[in-house]
C-alpha cells in the first residue's frame, strides 16, 4: 500500500529526467518513458497486492502543509482509488507504447505526458480536497501543449477549447470547495472535515453548492451539455494523448463527482438527482446519435467516449451500491477500451493510410492489408458495444441493475443507449475495415501500396489492453472485490440507498 | 520628545545602505568613469548597486521586529519586515538582470535611481506616519518616473514617463488632500493617533471625502480601474526592467502602506465592529478592476499591454485581499503581492532580454521562443502560469488564500464572497489570454531567420532564481506565511 | 455422471477447435476443413454419451455443474440438461456438421469460415445448456459475432446491410432483455433460472418488483426473445439475412439460432412470468397466427428460393409460437385442457427438432443449387432437375415433403400434435392457422414443380454431380427427417415427462 504515493513521485522524476537526459536521442526518450510508465504500473500493482479491502480511506501519507487554512498533504486510498490507479498504470504504459514513433522532440512530449500522469495519480490518491484540486489543476496545462504541439486536426483550437473547459470546470470546483471550507469555519480541507462541514449546511445552501461541485467536475467527465470540448479535443490530440484523455483524464471528473461532490452535499444531491439522471441519459443518447452520423473515424470514437461516460454519470446519479460499483467498473473498462479504439484509429490506421474519412477507408477494404489492426478493432468494438466476455458488460449490467432500483425509466433509457452504441460501433467497424457494401472487382492495374508492418510496441500495447478488458470481463470480482467494500464507507453511506449484495 | 538616534539608525539601516549605495555609485562613476567603456561603467555600477541591495537585505534580516520607532513614524512589525524583504529581493532580481540587457548611457544614474526608488519602497513598508509615508511614496514615484523615461532612444519611453508622471502627480495631489483632511479631522499624523481621533467622532461627510480621496490616490498608484488608464502606455513604453519594478515592487510597497493605513488608521480599534465606511468603495474598485482588467486583456496583441491589463486584474484581487485582511491578517494578501511581483518581474525580465535582441512588443515577436531560447521560454511559461494561478506555482496559492479568506468572511452571498466568485470565474478568461502568449512562445515556429538568443549570465541567474522562488513559495507557502 | 464436466466439454469442444484454427494461421484448407468437421462432430459424440446417461423419468436438471463465478453479482457458472436442452443439443449436433460440410466446396481459404462456424456452434450449445443468466446471455450475444462476420464477409449480394440489420435488430431486442433481467436481479438478487422460476411460480416476482415492474421486465424479456425467433412483426431482419448469408451460416441460423429464441420462451419467459404471459397470450397468439398466415402468404409470392424458405421459416416457427401461446392462454382457465396442452407442447418440442433439421436440409439444397448456378437461386433459374440430378432431387424431395408435413416424415407428427392441441385449446386460432398450412403446401409444391420437374432449363443443364461432402451432409439430414417420422417415440420419450410436467402446472 505504501508503494502507492510513489506512483506520483516516479512520474514526476521521469518527467524531469526526460527533460534533462531525453533530448540526446529519441531512443533514450522512449526508453525512459517506458521505464517510467512501467515503474508506475508496477508500483500500483504492488500497492494492490498488499491491499485489504475495507470501507473508508486508508491513509498513506498525512503531514501538515499550509498551517493557515489547515491544508494537509494527505494521501489515502480505498478500493475505488486503487482501481483507477491500476487503470492509469495500464493506460500510461499503453500510451507510451503507442507513441513510440513520436520522433520530433520526443523528450518534451514524454515529459509533458508524465507531468500529466503524475497529476492524475495525485488526484486518485488525495484525501485532502485542496491537494486533490492542486493535482487536478496540474493535469490541465500539459494537455494544452501536448495537443497544440503534436496534434492533428485543428489542434490549436481543440487544445484551447479543451483546456478552457477543463479550467472553467475546475473554477466551479474551486468555488465550491472554498464555500464548503468557509462553512466549516475554515478549519481544514480534508475530505472528512469538508464533508462534516458541508453536510451540516441547510438544504437551501447545499443545492447550489452541490451544483457547483458536480457540474464543475462533470465538465471534465463529459456531462451533457458541457461535453462539446471532448470530441474536438480528442480528435485534435495525438494518439497517445487521446488514449490518455479519453481513457483516464475524463475519469478524473467522474472520480471528483464520486469522491467530493456526492459525499459533501447529500441533501443537494437529492435535489439534483432527477436532473442529473436526465442529463446523463441525454449524453448517452445524444452522443450516440451524433456518433452514428460522423464521417471521420476519430470523431466517432470521440463521441462514443462521451456516450460511454454518460453511463458512468448515470450510475453515479442512480446512487445505489450496484449502480455506483458499475460506474467505477465502467470507468476502468471504458478507460481501457477507449485506449484501444484511439490506438487503432490513430496509430495503426491513420499513420499508415493518412486518412480518417470513412468513405476513403471504405474504399480501401483495410482488413486485407491490416489484419492485425482489424482483429484488434473487432475485439475493441465488441468490448465497446458491451458484449459479454469483455469488461464493459459487467459494468453496464451493474449500472442497469442499480439504476432500476432508483428509476426504472432510466434503466430503459440506458438499454436504448446500449442499442445505439451497438449501432454506431458496428457501422464504423464495418465501414472502416471491411470495405464497400458490394465488393468491387479488384482492379488489375496497381495493387495497393504496401503499408508499414505493425511494430512490436503496437502489438504489445494492444495485447496489454485487450488482456485487461477480457480479464475483467470474465472475472469482474477482481475489481468489484475492491470497489464494493469501499462503497460502505461512512462518507458514502448517506447517499447510497439499498444494500450491497 | 527625545529622539533616540541609535534606534533611528537601527530602524533605517536598510534605507541608509541604499542611499549610501546610490551616492557611492554616482560618485564613483563621476570620479573614475571617464576613461572606461560604457559597458564597464554599467557593470561596475550594477555591482555596486547589488552590493548595496544585499547589504540592505542583510540589515532587514538582522533586525528583529521591535515595534514603533522614531517617535511613532515607523513600525517594525512582521509586515514591514516581509515587505522590505520582498521589495529588496525584487529589486535585486531586476538589477541583476540589467547588465547586458539594457544598453543605456548613464548606467550609474540608472542604478542610483533604482536604489532611490527602493529606498522609498522600504520606507513605505514600515511607516505609520502620513507625512513620512507620503514623502517615501513621492521619493519612489519620482525615481520611477525617471526610470520609465530612461530610454532616450525611443519616443515611447518618454511618452510613458510623461503619462505616468501626469497621472502620478494627480494621484499624489489627491492623496495629499485626503491626508490633510484626515489631519484636520483628527489632529494627528501618526496612524494610531488618527484611529483614536476617528473613534471619538461620528462618521462625517468630510471623513468620507477624505477616504474617497485616499482611495482615488491609491487607486491611481495601484492601477486599479477606473484609474488605470496610464498603465498600458507606461508598461509598453518604459524599458522592461523599469516596468518590472513599477509592476512589482511599487505594488508591494504601496500595498503595505495602504494596508496599514486602512487597518490601523481608518478603522475603529475594535476589529470586529461594523464594516468600515471604505468597504463599499473598495469593493467597487476591486470588482471594476477584475472585470476591466480581464476583459481588456482579451483583445491585446501586445505583450506589454497585456501584462498591464493583467496588472489591473491582479490589482483587483489584491484589493479584495485588502478588503478581508481585517479578519485574516495581512498574510494572504502580502503573499499574493509578493508572488505576483515575482511572476511579473520574471515576465518583464524575459522581455528585457528579448528587447536587447530583436524586440518584444507584439505577441508575434515571441514566436518560436522555445527554439530560440529554451530558458526564456521556460521562465516565461512558469511566470505566466503563476499569474494565471496554476499550481504548483505560487500564484495559485496566493489566489487560493485570498479567495478562501474572502469566502470565509461571510459566505458566498456576502460582498467579499461574491467578488471572490467573480474572480474565480474570470480566472478562466485569464488563462485564455496567457495561453495565447504561451502559444506563440511554445507552439508556434520561429519567424524565418530569427536567430537564437543569448541570455546574459546575470539575467539567467535572475530568471532562474525567480522561478525557483515561485516554485518554492508555491510548494511551501508557510515559508512566508509563518512570518506573520 | 457428475464427476465428468461433460456439459462443459460439450460447449468447449467446438471452441477449442476454433482456438486451434485461430492460432495456426498457416493451416491449409484441407486440414482446416477436416479439423472443423472433427470438432463439430464432437457434439454428436458427446451428445450420444448424454443420451445414454440421460434419465427421462427424473425431473429437474441432470449433469449439473455449478460453480461460483462472480460473487459480487451472485453469478454462477451453472450448466444443466433436461429433455428440452437435450433435444436441442442433438439438433445442433446434427445441423452443425452438415453446415460445415456445406462449405467444403467454396472457393477461398477455409480456415476462418470454419473457425467462425465452430464459434457459432459452441455459442448455441452454451445457450441451450446454461442455467444462469450471465453465462446464458454471454453465449446469446456472442453467437451474433461469428454470424455477423460470416454473413458480411462470405455472403451474397446485400450482405452488408443484411448483416448490420440482423445484429442491430437482435441487440435491439436483447438490450431490453438485459434490462429485464437487471430488474429481476435488482429485486431478487439472483440470476439463476431455477431460483427465478421458483419465485415466478410462487408469484413472488410480482410481489418484489411491483405490478408495473414485473410487466416491464416481462416486456423486455419478451422483446429480446421475439426478435430472435422471430415473432411477427419483429421479423423484418430475417429475409434479407437468410437471403444473403452463406449456406452453412443460414443452415445454422434457421436450424439452431431460431431455436434459441424458442428455447428462451420455454426456459425463461414462461416459467418466470406465468401470469403475465397468460394475460398477454391472446394478443401474442394473434401475432403468432399472423406470422403463420402472412409468412406463408409472403412465401407464396417469392420468386427467389432463399427468400421463399425464409418466409417459410417464419411460418413454421409461427406454429411453435402459437402452440405455446395457446397453452399459456388456457392456463388456469375454466376448462383446464391438460391433454390438449400436453399435445401442443409435445408437438412444439418435436417441431423444434424437426423444423431445425428440415429447414437446414432445404437451405442446404438451395446452397447446392446456387453453387452450380453462379450464386443465383431464383425459381426461374432451374427446371427439370429431376432428370439431371436425380440424387439431389431425391434428397430435396424428402426435405420438401417433410417441411410440408407429409405423414411418414418427421414434419408430420409435430404439426399434427400442435394442431390437435390448438383445436383443443383455442379453436379459433387453429382455424385461422389452417390457411397457412394450405399456403405452405402450395408454395412448396410449386417450388418443387418448377425446380425439379418440367423441361430442363437454366442451370439445371450440365449440373455437376454431388460432391462427397454434399452427399454426406444430405444423407445425415435426410436420415434425421425420416427416422422421427416413422419412430417419433425416440424424441418424445425424452420429452414426455417434461411436457407432462409443464401441462400439469396448468391445472389449478
Amino acid at each position: 500500500m505504501s508503494a502507492l504515493p510513489w506512483t506520483i513521485y516516479v512520474s514526476l522524476a521521469g518527467a524531469t529526467l526526460l527533460l534533462a537526459l531525453g533530448r540526446a536521442s529519441p531512443w533514450v526518450a522512449r526508453g525512459l518513458a517506458l521505464a517510467t510508465a512501467l515503474a508506475g504500473a508496477a508500483l500500483g500493482a504492488t500497492g494492490a497486492a498488499g491491499f485489504t479491502a475495507q470501507p473508508g480511506l486508508q491513509t498513506l501519507v498525512n503531514i501538515p502543509w499550509v498551517a493557515g487554512p489547515g491544508i494537509r498533504y494527505h494521501l489515502a486510498a480505498d478500493g475505488i482509488s486503487l482501481v483507477l490507479v491500476m487503470l492509469t498504470g495500464l493506460a500510461a504504459t499503453a500510451g507510451v507504447l503507442f507513441s513510440w514513433n513520436v520522433r520530433e522532440r520526443a523528450a518534451e512530449f514524454f515529459a509533458l505526458y508524465f507531468l500529466l500522469i503524475s497529476g492524475v495519480y495525485g488526484v486518485f490518491l488525495s484525501a485532502d480536497a485542496f491537494l486533490l484540486f492542486v493535482f487536478y489543476e496540474i493535469a490541465i496545462v500539459p494537455k494544452y501543449f501536448l495537443i497544440a504541439n503534436w496534434g492533428s486536426t485543428n489542434r490549436e483550437y481543440g487544445a484551447m477549447k479543451l483546456v478552457l473547459y477543463s479550467f472553467a470546470g475546475s473554477a466551479l470546483v474551486l468555488a465550491g470547495l472554498l464555500w464548503a471550507h468557509a462553512a466549516g469555519g475554515g478549519q481544514g480541507f480534508g475530505l472528512a472535515e469538508l464533508t462534516r462541514a458541508a453536510s451540516a449546511l441547510p438544504a437551501a445552501q447545499q443545492v447550489p453548492l452541490f451544483g457547483l461541485l458536480f457540474v464543475g467536475f462533470g465538465v471534465l467527465a463529459g456531462l451533457f451539455p458541457f461535453h462539446t470540448w471532448a470530441p474536438t479535443g480528442h480528435v485534435a490530440a495525438p494518439t497517445g494523448v487521446s488514449m490518455l484523455l479519453a481513457g483516464v483524464v475524463m475519469k478524473l471528473g467522474a472520480y471528483g463527482c464520486l469522491r467530493v461532490a456526492l459525499p459533501l452535499c447529500p441533501a443537494g444531491f437529492a435535489a439534483w438527482q432527477p436532473l442529473l439522471g436526465g442529463l446523463a441519459l441525454a449524453g448517452i443518447l445524444y452522443a450516440g446519435f451524433v456518433a452514428l452520423v460522423q464521417e471521420d473515424f476519430k470523431f466517432v470514437i470521440g463521441y462514443s467516449s462521451v456516450s460511454h461516460m454518460g453511463f458512468v454519470l448515470l450510475g453515479l446519479a442512480a446512487a445505489t451500491p450496484q449502480a455506483v460499483a458499475g460506474a467505477v467498473l465502467q470507468m476502468f473498462s471504458h478507460g481501457v477500451i477507449a485506449g484501444l479504439l484511439f490506438a487503432v484509429v490513430g496509430r495503426m490506421v491513420y499513420e499508415r493510410v493518412h486518412t480518417r474519412r470513412l468513405d476513403h477507408l471504405q474504399a480501401l477494404g483495410l482488413h486485407r492489408q491490416l489484419p492485425f489492426p482489424a482483429l484488434v478493432f473487432v475485439l475493441a468494438a465488441l468490448a465497446s458495444m458491451g458484449m459479454p466476455g469483455f469488461s464493459g458488460f459487467p459494468a453496464e449490467l451493474s449500472i442497469l441493475i442499480g439504476t432500476w432500483r432508483t428509476a426504472p425509466l432510466w434503466a430503459l433509457g440506458a438499454a436504448a443507449g446500449v442499442v445505439i452504441a451497438a449501432a454506431f460501433t458496428l457501422r464504423v467497424l464495418q465501414v472502416s475495415f471491411f470495405g464497400p457494401a458490394e465488393p468491387v472487382a479488384p482492379t488489375d492495374a496497381h495493387p495497393p501500396p504496401a503499408l508499414d508492418p505493425i511494430t512490436w510496441p503496437e502489438r504489445a500495447g494492444a495485447a496489454l489492453l485487450l488482456a485487461a478488458t477480457v480479464y475483467v470481463g470474465l472475472k469482474p470480482d477482481a475489481l468489484l472485490g475492491w470497489i464494493l467494500p469501499a462503497l460502505q464507507s461512512p462518507a458514502l453511506q448517506p447517499i447510497l440507498r439499498g444494500t450491497t449484495p | 520628545m527625545t529622539i533616540d538616534y541609535s534606534e533611528l539608525l537601527h530602524a533605517f539601516r536598510p534605507e541608509a545602505c541604499l542611499v549610501a549605495g546610490a551616492l557611492l555609485v554616482l560618485g564613483l562613476d563621476l570620479a573614475t568613469g571617464r576613461g572606461r567603456t560604457a559597458e564597464r561603467r554599467a557593470r561596475n555600477a550594477a555591482l555596486l548597486g547589488l552590493l548595496a541591495l544585499a547589504a540592505a537585505l542583510a540589515a532587514t534580516f538582522a533586525a528583529a521586529p521591535t515595534g514603533p520607532v522614531a517617535a511613532g513614524t515607523m513600525l517594525l512589525d512582521p509586515l514591514a519586515r516581509v515587505t522590505r524583504t520582498g521589495v529588496l529581493g525584487l529589486a535585486l532580481l531586476v538589477l541583476a538582470a540589467t547588465p547586458g540587457t539594457l544598453r543605456l548611457p548613464h548606467a550609474a544614474e540608472y542604478v542610483a535611481l533604482l536604489l532611490f526608488a527602493t529606498a522609498g519602497f522600504t520606507l513605505m513598508a514600515g511607516t505609520t506616519s502620513l507625512l513620512l509615508g507620503f514623502v517615501a511614496l513621492e521619493l519612489a514615484s519620482v525615481a520611477l518616473y525617471l526610470l520609465a523615461g530612461f530610454d532616450k532612444s525611443r519616443p515611447e519611453s518618454a511618452e510613458a514617463a510623461l503619462k505616468y508622471f501626469l497621472f502620478g502627480a494627480v494621484a499624489a495631489a489627491f492623496l495629499l488632500f485626503g491626508f490633510s483632511l484626515l489631519y484636520g479631522l483628527t489632529g494627528a499624523l501618526e496612524l494610531p493617533g488618527i484611529a483614536r481621533g476617528l473613534a471619538a467622532q461620528p462618521v462625517s461627510p468630510l471623513l468620507l471625502v477624505a477616504v474617497v480621496m485616499v482611495l482615488v490616490g491609491f487607486g491611481f498608484k495601484a492601477a486599479a480601474a477606473p484609474f488605470h488608464l496610464w498603465a498600458p502606455d507606461a508598461y509598453q513604453g518604459a524599458p522592461a526592467p523599469a516596468a518590472a519594478l513599477i509592476a512589482s515592487a511599487a505594488k508591494l510597497a504601496g500595498l503595505a502602506f495602504f494596508l496599514r493605513l486602512l487597518e490601523s488608521g481608518l478603522t475603529a480599534p475594535a476589529a470586529d465592529g461594523p464594516p468600515a465606511p471604505w468597504t463599499g468603495a473598495l469593493a467597487v474598485l476591486a470588482t471594476l478592476s477584475l472585470v476591466v482588467g480581464n476583459l481588456a486583456a482579451l483583445g491585446q496583441g501586445n505583450v506589454r499591454r497585456l501584462l498591464a491589463y493583467s496588472a489591473v486584474a491582479h490589482a483587483g484581487a489584491l484589493l479584495l485581499g485588502v478588503l478581508v485582511s481585517g479578519r485574516a491578517g495581512p498574510g494572504p494578501v502580502v503573499y499574493y503581492a509578493v508572488t505576483y511581483g515575482l511572476a511579473t518581474v520574471g515576465a518583464f525580465l524575459v522581455l528585457a532580454v528579448l528587447d536587447g535582441q530583436g524586440g518584444a512588443q507584439a505577441h508575434a515577436d515571441l514566436a518560436g521562443l522555445r527554439r530560440r531560447s529554451p530558458l526564456l521560454a521556460g521562465v516565461l511559461a512558469a511566470c505566466l502560469l503563476s499569474l494565471a494561478g496554476i499550481p504548483p506555482f505560487a500564484g495559485f496559492l496566493g489566489k487560493f488564500l485570498v479567495f478562501a479568506e474572502a469566502l470565509k468572511a461571510g459566505g458566498p452571498a456576502s460582498l467579499p464572497g461574491a467578488i471572490a466568485l467573480l474572480a474565480i470565474a474570470l480566472s478562466a478568461v485569464a488563462l485564455y489570454y496567457y495561453l495565447i502568449v504561451l502559444k506563440e512562445a511554445l507552439v508556434r515556429a520561429p519567424a524565418p531567420g530569427a536567430p537564437a538568443i543569448r541570455v546574459p549570465a546575470g539575467a539567467a541567474l535572475s530568471l532562474i532564481a525567480t522561478v525557483a522562488l515561485l516554485l518554492a513559495l508555491g510548494l511551501l507557502p508557510d515559508l512566508l506565511l509563518r512570518r506573520f | 455422471m457428475n464427476s465428468w464436466p461433460i456439459l462443459t466439454l460439450v460447449v468447449l469442444a467446438p471452441w477449442a477447435g476454433a482456438a486451434l484454427l485461430g492460432l495456426r494461421p498457416g493451416l491449409g484448407d484441407r486440414a482446416s476443413r477436416w479439423l472443423g468437421l472433427a470438432f463439430s462432430l464432437s457434439t454428436a459424440a458427446l451428445g450420444a454419451a448424454l443420451l445414454a446417461g440421460f434419465d427421462p423419468a427424473r425431473p429437474g436438471l441432470q449433469f449439473v455443474e455449478r460453480h461460483a463465478w462472480i460473487r459480487s453479482l451472485n453469478v454462477h457458472y451453472h450448466l444443466g440438461l433436461d429433455g428440452l436442452s437435450l433435444v436441442l443439443v442433438l439438433l445442433t449436433a446434427a445441423v452443425a456438421p452438415a453446415a460445415q460440410l456445406s462449405g467444403w466446396g467454396r472457393a477461398g481459404p477455409a480456415r476462418v469460415p470454419t473457425l467462425l462456424l465452430l464459434l457459432l456452434q459452441g455459442a448455441a450449445l452454451g445457450v441451450f445448456l446454461a442455467q444462469d443468466f450471465f453465462p446464458w446471455f454471454t453465449c446469446w450475444e456472442l453467437s451474433l459475432v461469428p454470424a455477423y462476420f460470416l454473413i458480411r464477409l462470405w455472403g451474397g449480394p446485400g450482405a452488408a446491410r443484411a448483416a448490420y440489420q440482423f445484429v442491430i435488430y437482435t441487440i435491439g431486442g436483447s438490450a431490453f432483455l438485459l434490462a429485464g433481467f437487471a430488474a429481476l436481479f435488482a429485486s431478487t438478487g439472483t440470476f439463476d433460472f431455477g431460483q427465478l422460476a421458483q419465485l415466478g411460480r410462487d408469484g413472488a416476482l410480482t410481489e418484489q418488483l411491483g405490478p408495473w415492474g414485473v410487466r416491464a421486465a416481462f416486456a423486455g424479456v419478451l422483446l429480446g426473445l421475439a426478435v430472435k425467433v422471430p415473432l411477427w412483426p419483429f421479423h423484418t431482419w430475417l429475409p434479407p439475412a437468410y437471403a444473403a448469408a452463406p449456406t452453412g451460416t443460414v443452415m445454422l441460423l434457421t436450424g439452431v439460432l431460431s431455436k434459441m429464441g424458442m428455447y428462451g420462451f420455454l426456459r425463461l419467459l414462461w416459467p418466470l412470468f406465468p401470469a403475465q404471459l397468460h394475460a398477454a397470450a391472446p394478443a401474442l397468439l394473434a401475432l403468432a397466427v399472423a406470422g403463420i398466415v402472412l409468412g406463408a402468404w409472403a412465401a407464396l409470392r417469392q420468386e427467389d428460393l432463399r427468400r421463399m424458405l425464409a418466409y417459410s421459416s417464419i411460418n413454421h416457427l409461427g406454429y411453435c409460437l402459437a402452440a405455446l401461446f395457446a397453452v399459456a392462454a388456457a392456463a388456469g382457465g375454466e376448462r383446464p385442457a391438460a391433454e390438449a396442452a400436453a399435445a401442443a407442447l409435445a408437438g412444439l418440442v418435436l417441431q423444434l427438432f424437426n423444423h431445425g433439421v428440415t429447414a437446414a436440409a432445404l437451405f442446404l439444397g438451395v446452397g447446392i443449387l446456387e453453387a452450380r448456378a453462379g450464386g443465383r437461386s431464383g425459381l426461374g433459374d432451374f427446371g427439370g432437375l429431376r432428370a439431371t440430378a436425380p440424387a439431389l432431387a431425391a434428397f430435396a424431395g424428402v426435405a420438401f415433403f417433410a417441411s410440408l408435413g407429409l405423414p411418414g416424415l418427421s414434419g408430420f407428427v409435430g404439426e399434427f400434435l400442435i394442431f390437435r392441441g390448438l383445436f383443443g385449446l383455442h379453436p379459433a386460432a387453429a382455424v385461422l392457422a389452417l390457411p397457412g398450412l394450405l399456403a405452405t403446401a402450395q408454395f412448396l409444391l410449386t417450388a418443387w414443380r418448377r425446380v425439379f420437374h418440367g423441361p430442363v432449363q437454366g442451370a439445371a443443364a450440365g449440373f455437376s454431380p454431388l460432391t462427397a461432402a454434399e452427399r454426406s451432409a444430405l444423407v445425415l439430414l435426410t436420415v434425421l427427417m425420416i427416422l422421427p417420422g416413422v419412430a417419433p417415440g425416440i424424441l418424445t420419450s425424452l420429452t414426455h415427462p417434461l411436457v407432462t410436467a409443464w401441462a400439469g402446472h396448468l391445472t389449478p
